[in-house]
This record gives C-alpha cells, sequence and structure tokens, in this order.
C-alpha cells in the first residue's frame, strides 16, 4: 500500500465498497432508523416484526439499522427499497402495520401508498419530503445521510464517496486544508461561534511537537440530540472531520469526548473508529502517506460543566471537572499542557464537506457572516418536533411555522426559548430574526448547542425562567462565587415568586443579580445562565408581576396559585369520572349530587381536569386560588 | 531596576516586575483590592472569589485582578459604580452563605472578610439575599484546632497550605455546586485522616473557619 499515492489507496478502498454494498442490488432492503430515538419509540421490536415476517414468508429481503432521519414525531421509521419502486418511508410502525407491509409490498407489490410518509427519490407516483413544507426550508448538509445510510458499515459511507475529502487533501498540504476553512468562515457550532480555522491557526502557532484534536460530543443541553443523533447515524463524517483537522494541524492524537449516557453513540464511534483502522484511514501511513494519526473514545460522566471546553480538559485529565480561568486558552495549553484543538460535533461534520465542495460553495449556503447550516432539536409545543436543519438566516418564524408546522391543537404561540438552558427565550415580536450567531446574540439568547423549545400560552414563563435555572443551578461546579451562590440566589428568588411571594423590590433584586452573576462568573456556564431569567423579565415581566402582585399564574401552572374548581353549572352529576381519576380522594359527591373537590386533600395533579368527558368541561383552574362565592357554586 | 515596567493604578504610577499579576503588583504598593482565593506562588489563579474585579483602561468588561498579568503602561481603576457593584454582590453572596455570629468566632477583629467590609464600606449584615448559611457538625477532633465549615468561604487556601506547603494532601474540595466544601477523603475526622495537625491550614485560613481552641470565645463573651 505504501507505494500508491493516498488517492489511488482510496480509490481501491472506494470500489471495494461500492462492491461490497451493491453486490445484492436488486434484493429488497429495509432500514429501520434505529437511533437512540428511534429504539425509544419501539424501533428495535419493529425491527424484530419485520425479520420475523420476512422469514415466515420466506422472502429475500435484507434488514439493516439505520439512524436517525430527524423526523421524530413519526417515529419507529423505516424506508423500504424494493427493486422498482422508489425507496419510499413509512412511520408510526407497529406490528400491524409491519404485517401489512410484508405482506402487501414486500411479498406483493402494493406499496400501501395509505401509510407511506414519502419517497426518498423524485418519482412520479409519491411525493419526496424535499415536497413537505418543510423541504422548502431544509437544507441538509451535514443530515444529508443520517439515516440513510447503515452507521455501523464503513463501506456505507465509502461507497458514497465517504473520505474522499481526505484522500483528496492528503495529495495536498495541510495549509491548503486550512486555508479552506478559514476561507469558508466555518463557526464553531458549540454555540459561541469561533471561527474553526482562526482556532486551528493558533493552535498550530503554539507549536510543539504535540497537538490535540478533541472533539465535544458532551452534548447536555435538555431537550438537545443533534450531537448524538449524528454521531449515531454518520460517526465517519465526524471522524473524518476530525481526521482532516488533524492533518491540518499536525496532531497526532484525538479524542472524542462522549457523554457515558450516550451508549449507542458510543458503540458505533468505537465500532467506525476500528473499521477505519482496519481500512487505513486511521492509525498510521493514513492511505499510505506519511501522516499518522489515532482516535480514542474518552466517555464523560455528564456532567454539563464539562461541555466547557478547560472543565471537558480538567475531567479528561482526571481531575475534578471544573473550569478553569483564560487564558490560557486551549489552543495555547490544553490537554496535557499542549496546544489542544476542541471543536463541537457538528463543527466536525462540516469539515469533510467544505474540502470536498470547497469554501466557496459552503459560504454560499446562510448569511454572509455566518455561513452554512444550523441543525436544531425542535421540540416542545410543535407538531413536527424532530432534527431539522436549515441554511443560516432562515427566520424563527419559517423554523417554528413552516418547517414545525406550528403549534399543535390550536395552541397560541407564546415564546421560543433557544440555545438550551443558557439560552434564552424570545417572544412573538421576535420571531423575524434571523438565526445566526449574531442576530440570536443581538435578540438576547445565543445559538447555543441548538436546542429549541417552543412554548405555547398554557406555559408559565415564569415557571419556564425557573425550571431552566434550577437546571444550571444543579449544574453549577460550585467553584466561583457568582455561579454557586448566585444562581442557588436567583432560583430562590423565583420559586417564591412561583409562589406568589415578594414585594416590589423582588424583580429589581432578581434583575441586578442576574445581571452581576452574567458579567462577574468564572466561566460561560454562570455567564449564560441567566440569560432565561433576564429575556423573560425584558419580553414577559408583566407576568412576573402578576404572580407577586396579583398571586396569580397567568397560565395557571404554579401550583400555589391556582386551584382546582368544578363548575356546578356544567358537572352532569350522573358522571363519576372524575371521583374515580383522583389519587387523594379529594373529590366526592354532595347532597345535591354535584361533584366537589376537598381542597385540603387536592395535589393538584390534573387527572380530573383531564378526565372530565369532553361534553361537559366542568373542571377548571383558577388563579388567583379563589373558590367562587357560595352563592355562585350553588348555581 | 531597568527591567521593571511602569502601570497606573488609580492614577498612580508604579514601577512593577514585568509577569507579575495585578493583583499583587496593587496589594506590594500599598493599594487595597479585596480578594479571597488568591495565591501568589499559584501559576493558574483559582479566580474563584471573584472579589478583585478591576477596570483597565481598553478592556470592555471588568477583569479579575488575580488573573491579568501587568503590562506596559496599563491604566487601572480599583473602584468605579460598575466594579463596585459586582464586588457588593460577590460579598453579599459569600455573606449569605457565612456564619455571621462574629462574636463567636475567634477571627473577629482578625477576619478578611471584615477587612474587605470596612475598605468597601459594605455591611456584613447584608439584607439582599437570604441567609443559605448550611449546617455542619464542628470537626474539633484535632489536639489543637477545629474546624467549623459554617464559616468557611470556600477560598482554598488551607487545600494549597496541606498540599503545597505542608505536602500532606489531607484535605480537598468535595462536591458540586451549592454542596462544594473542604473535607477529608471518605468525610474522615480530621484526626483520623492523614492531617498531620501541622497547622500551616489554621494559619491561612481567612476567615476563622479552622482556628486554635484556645481562642475559641463562648457565645456574647
Amino acid at each position: 500500500m505504501s507505494n500508491l499515492t493516498p488517492l489511488v489507496s482510496y480509490e481501491k478502498l472506494r470500489s471495494e465498497a461500492v462492491l461490497a454494498t451493491n453486490a445484492d442490488a436488486e434484493k429488497t432492503r429495509v432500514l429501520v432508523g434505529t437511533a437512540t430515538c428511534g429504539v425509544a419509540a419501539g424501533a428495535l421490536q419493529v425491527k424484530e416484526d419485520f425479520i420475523r415476517e420476512i422469514g415466515a414468508k420466506g422472502l429475500d429481503a435484507e434488514v439493516i439499522e439505520v439512524g436517525c432521519m430527524g423526523h421524530c414525531y413519526a417515529e419507529p421509521l423505516a424506508v423500504i427499497a424494493k427493486p422498482g419502486f422508489p425507496p419510499i418511508c413509512y412511520g408510526h410502525l407497529d406490528n400491524g402495520l409491519v404485517h401489512r407491509l410484508v405482506e402487501d409490498f414486500l411479498a406483493g407489490d402494493d406499496p400501501c401508498y395509505e401509510y407511506a410518509m414519502a419517497a426518498l427519490e423524485p418519482n412520479d407516483v409519491f411525493p419526496t419530503f424535499a415536497e413537505f413544507p418543510r423541504g422548502v426550508y431544509e437544507q441538509k448538509l451535514i443530515l444529508e445521510q443520517c439515516g440513510f445510510i447503515d452507521a455501523r458499515n464503513i463501506d456505507s459511507y465509502l461507497a458514497r464517496d465517504g473520505y474522499s475529502a481526505l484522500a483528496q487533501a492528503l495529495e495536498g498540504e495541510p495549509q491548503q486544508v486550512l486555508a479552506e476553512i478559514k476561507q469558508a468562515n466555518l463557526r464553531g457550532r458549540g454555540g459561541a461561534g469561533f471561527p474553526a480555522g482562526l482556532k486551528w491557526e493558533a493552535c498550530i502557532k503554539s507549536g510543539g511537537e504535540q497537538i490535540y484534536v478533541i472533539c465535544n460530543a458532551d452534548e447536555g443541553d435538555p431537550g438537545a440530540f443533534m450531537d448524538r443523533s449524528i454521531l449515531e447515524s454518520d460517526p465517519h463524517l465526524v471522524l473524518e472531520g476530525m481526521i482532516l483537522c488533524a492533518y491540518a494541524v499536525g496532531s497526532g492524537k484525538g479524542f472524542l469526548y462522549i457523554r457515558a449516557e450516550y451508549p449507542r453513540a458510543v458503540t458505533h464511534v468505537q465500532e467506525a473508529i476500528d473499521q477505519a483502522r482496519a481500512k487505513g484511514l486511521l492509525g498510521t501511513k493514513i492511505l499510505g502517506s506519511d501522516f499518522s494519526f489515532d482516535l480514542e473514545i474518552f466517555q464523560g460522566s455528564g456532567a454539563f460543566v464539562c461541555g466547557e471546553a478547560t472543565a471537558l480538559v480538567n475531567s479528561m485529565e482526571g481531575k475534578m471537572g471544573m473550569p478553569e480561568s483564560r487564558p490560557p486558552r486551549l489552543a495555547q495549553k490544553g490537554y496535557r499542557g499542549r496546544p489542544t484543538v476542541l471543536n463541537n460535533v457538528k463543527t466536525f461534520a462540516y469539515v469533510p464537506l467544505i474540502i470536498k465542495n470547497g469554501a466557496d460553495w459552503f459560504k454560499a449556503i446562510g448569511t454572509p457572516d455566518s455561513p452554512g447550516t444550523a441543525v436544531f432539536s425542535l421540540v416542545g409545543k410543535v407538531v413536527n418536533t424532530g432534527l431539522v436543519e436549515v441554511p443560516m438566516g432562515t427566520t424563527l418564524r419559517q423554523l417554528i411555522f413552516d418547517v414545525g408546522d406550528g403549534l399543535p391543537n390550536g395552541r397560541e404561540f407564546k415564546a421560543v426559548q433557544i440555545g438550551g438552558p443558557s439560552g434564552g427565550c424570545l417572544p412573538e415580536t421576535a420571531l423575524d430574526v434571523p438565526i445566526d450567531f449574531d442576530s440570536l446574540q443581538e435578540a438576547g439568547a445565543i445559538m447555543g448547542s441548538g436546542g429549541l423549545v417552543v412554548m405555547a400560552q398554557d406555559d408559565c414563563m415564569v415557571a419556564v425562567a425557573r425550571y431552566f435555572l434550577e437546571f444550571t443551578q444543579h449544574e453549577s461546579c460550585g467553584k466561583c462565587t457568582f455561579c454557586r451562590l448566585g444562581t442557588k440566589q436567583m432560583l430562590d428568588i423565583l420559586t417564591d415568586i412561583t409562589q406568589g411571594k415578594g414585594d416590589d423590590q423582588t424583580l429589581a433584586l432578581l434583575e441586578e443579580l442576574s445581571e452581576d452573576v452574567r458579567d462577574g462568573s468564572l466561566c460561560n456556564l454562570g455567564r449564560t445562565a441567566p440569560n432565561p431569567v433576564l429575556t423573560t423579565l425584558k419580553y414577559f415581566r408583566d407576568e412576573y408581576e402578576a404572580h407577586i402582585k396579583e398571586g396569580r399564574c397567568p397560565a395557571l401552572v404554579c401550583h400555589d396559585l391556582i386551584l382546582y374548581y368544578i363548575l356546578p353549572r356544567k358537572c352532569s352529576k350522573l358522571c363519576n369520572v372524575c371521583v374515580g381519576s383522583c389519587p387523594t380522594e379529594a373529590i366526592f359527591t354532595r347532597e345535591d349530587g354535584l361533584k366537589e373537590i376537598n381542597q385540603e386533600k387536592c395535589v393538584k395533579c390534573d387527572n380530573c381536569l383531564k378526565a372530565c368527558p369532553p361534553e361537559y368541561t366542568a373542571v377548571v383552574k383558577l388563579s388567583p386560588p379563589i373558590l367562587p362565592p357560595e352563592k355562585e357554586r350553588k348555581n | 531596576m531597568s527591567d521593571q515596567i511602569t502601570i497606573t493604578i488609580d492614577g498612580r504610577q508604579i514601577n512593577v516586575m514585568p509577569g507579575l499579576k495585578l493583583l499583587w503588583a496593587a496589594l506590594d504598593n500599598g493599594i487595597y483590592i479585596p480578594h479571597l482565593c488568591a495565591i501568589r506562588e499559584e501559576i493558574r489563579p483559582n479566580a474563584s472569589c471573584r472579589l478583585c474585579f478591576v477596570e483597565i483602561e481598553g478592556s470592555k468588561h471588568p477583569v479579575t485582578s488575580c488573573t491579568k498579568t501587568v503590562e506596559e503602561n496599563m491604566v487601572v481603576k480599583t473602584r468605579s459604580p460598575r466594579i463596585d457593584r459586582l464586588v457588593k454582590t460577590a460579598f453579599e453572596l459569600i455573606i449569605s452563605d457565612h456564619n455571621l455570629k462574629c462574636n463567636e468566632c475567634p477571627a473577629n477583629k482578625n477576619c478578611v472578610l471584615q477587612t474587605i467590609a470596612k475598605e468597601r464600606g459594605l455591611r456584613l449584615k447584608q439584607k439582599r439575599f437570604k441567609s443559605i448559611v448550611r449546617e455542619f457538625e464542628l470537626d474539633d477532633s484535632p489536639e489543637v484546632f477545629a474546624f467549623d465549615r459554617s464559616r468557611c468561604v470556600l477560598c482554598g487556601q488551607c487545600i494549597w497550605a496541606d498540599r503545597v506547603e505542608a505536602k500532606v494532601g489531607a484535605i480537598g474540595f468535595t462536591n458540586r455546586g451549592i454542596k462544594r466544601m473542604v473535607t477529608t477523603f471518605k468525610d474522615l475526622p480530621l484526626a483520623d485522616s492523614i492531617c498531620t495537625q501541622c497547622t500551616l491550614c489554621v494559619d491561612a485560613c481567612p476567615v476563622g473557619a479552622l482556628y486554635y481552641k484556645k481562642d475559641r470565645k463562648e457565645a456574647g463573651s
């Protein structure tokens, strides 16, 4: 192999892979999405069902596990690729549907269009995902292959020109890779948006014989799962990006810092590393060149703060996962005191695409200052939850109402929380803000790592701010005064407000303290923790005031400020559903046959409200928690 | 002296050795900046107490003087409305987690918190924040000293004394967040740990959390 140039070595690998994956091109394939999200929805059972049904019918079809396509709302999902038909995706699978698909489509010739979601290739009979309303706005770069390739088989990646960017780069000089990434203005996708090229260059300038490349896959935001999905669905894309980075900066050793709570990602990445090594794409003399580089997984123990660069390095070195003051930056003094490149999963994933297609291609997507796409996990009160990738510059409104198809059950939009627990809550008026690093920051939120939670009118913004602060306070490492004690005091104040406690000074104090925690904390966890509080204070101050001044929770969420009440004029008397639904036996039948809630016993679990049949809807929440006068209650 | 550089703090020109951190440059020249966790010999400062903020001309944000290396012609202000506000909040937060029974404390009148309060005109009995002082069992197992964690401000001075000066390593930080504390391996009483009772940590404690038993004061006395 050593006599061959990287491109020739690569071409050999690729043609072998094409052969291996196409050997049975005439065979029917069932691709089941088994990323963690799919598995949680029952994909493994679906896979077993397919295998059993296909076996029972004695059909010649292969069942393959693939990653996540990003359509979480329709999990479990599978794609059936049968020769003679376009590949078709089916959602909401269960054993009945699997039975039907195998019998009618695999054994017969009826693709069961009534159950199909979309075709994957343009055709004359059935629409594709691109023709979905969200398809207009979506542009998949790093998610392109997620859910369509076998993440556990390197040939699947190689056959689709995977690692061609690496082969191409190895033919040239390392500086060319760096120049291309700098030219592309690829900004770090971990949240802050620092240009990756400049970071790499700083490392090279620090010099020395050992530079480390680390991939930050410590994704810890509640409700964020972009990095996990990519690692589970297309691990080689990230590996290739890391190898290219290592080539550019002259590193011989890299790590993927993956949280241990992502066991599937850990397994898939480890398999990918082993397979890449076996093919000569990792290890000594990669693809017959003089460049050697190897990768190792480091499993993080799930501390949110370890996503912070210096804390991450400390934890890798066996110290407590706590941040250090900067400078020195990692590029000067990182892992084991050596210059270290630390980038997010998504940042590395863009690298092969930029090397393959060129910086100009990348810059043509998105906005001038934030080129490329943004990947979001779209969750909360939105119809199409899932993983979406849109060009930078797309507005929040397009993302929520066009890609996400708006809020379910006719709910009214209230706020969108963007950037995870350290992001901000933006109101309706901010929906036309374009999504890019700088515009979001201006609006008071941050790009963060890409969590996006949609909230409706029935969400209480004080409770939301309290929820996120509870998270950051719990995840505070406790090293510095502002974060350790400041977030605790903020949380206590917020808890008081959700209980209606406070005076005219409370909000001013909360705001002042939030600003001081933002300005005074040691690391970005503390500095960004007040964001949800500051933005809700800015945009939803009236809700805070209602809690304090009127003892009222406008969204009817805060337990201490609401009570459950059965409207006498609506209660049917003859129905006992609410009585049966109550876990604390707080609901009783009065002498006049009406139901009533014993407020002493009520734990506000919401069961009765949900249980009361829609033709009555007699159970309501009242805030402030004051029972109507007895006279009214008799009507 | 030609290799010294000149900086200006609060309008006063001073000559300092290059490489020195700003906090020590100021302190060495009689300019007080509040601080708890700073250790002169430490290469990478802890920067955890967040009390030593100053404003430097040309810097957008306040910086901690313990982490900032002096630079030629640097112009520094130790007081400004912004700095005073940050220091006040940091100080009051620390106080909210500090056992404030000064009259029972051996460090009374010799306490860094009292010094900071006096220098900056701050009140020990702050009213903005709820007291969240935790309850701990007093560790008076060592022969001549005791450890009252309810007074501990987590500055880390005792740990430095124990590890770097005494080279023992009996104590360290454990737990995260609001539960962070200084303790021994397995939370053993100091006397049952590898502590040699050299008392260097007691001398290092700025607030009377570690104190000599002979200095103990009875309530109200």
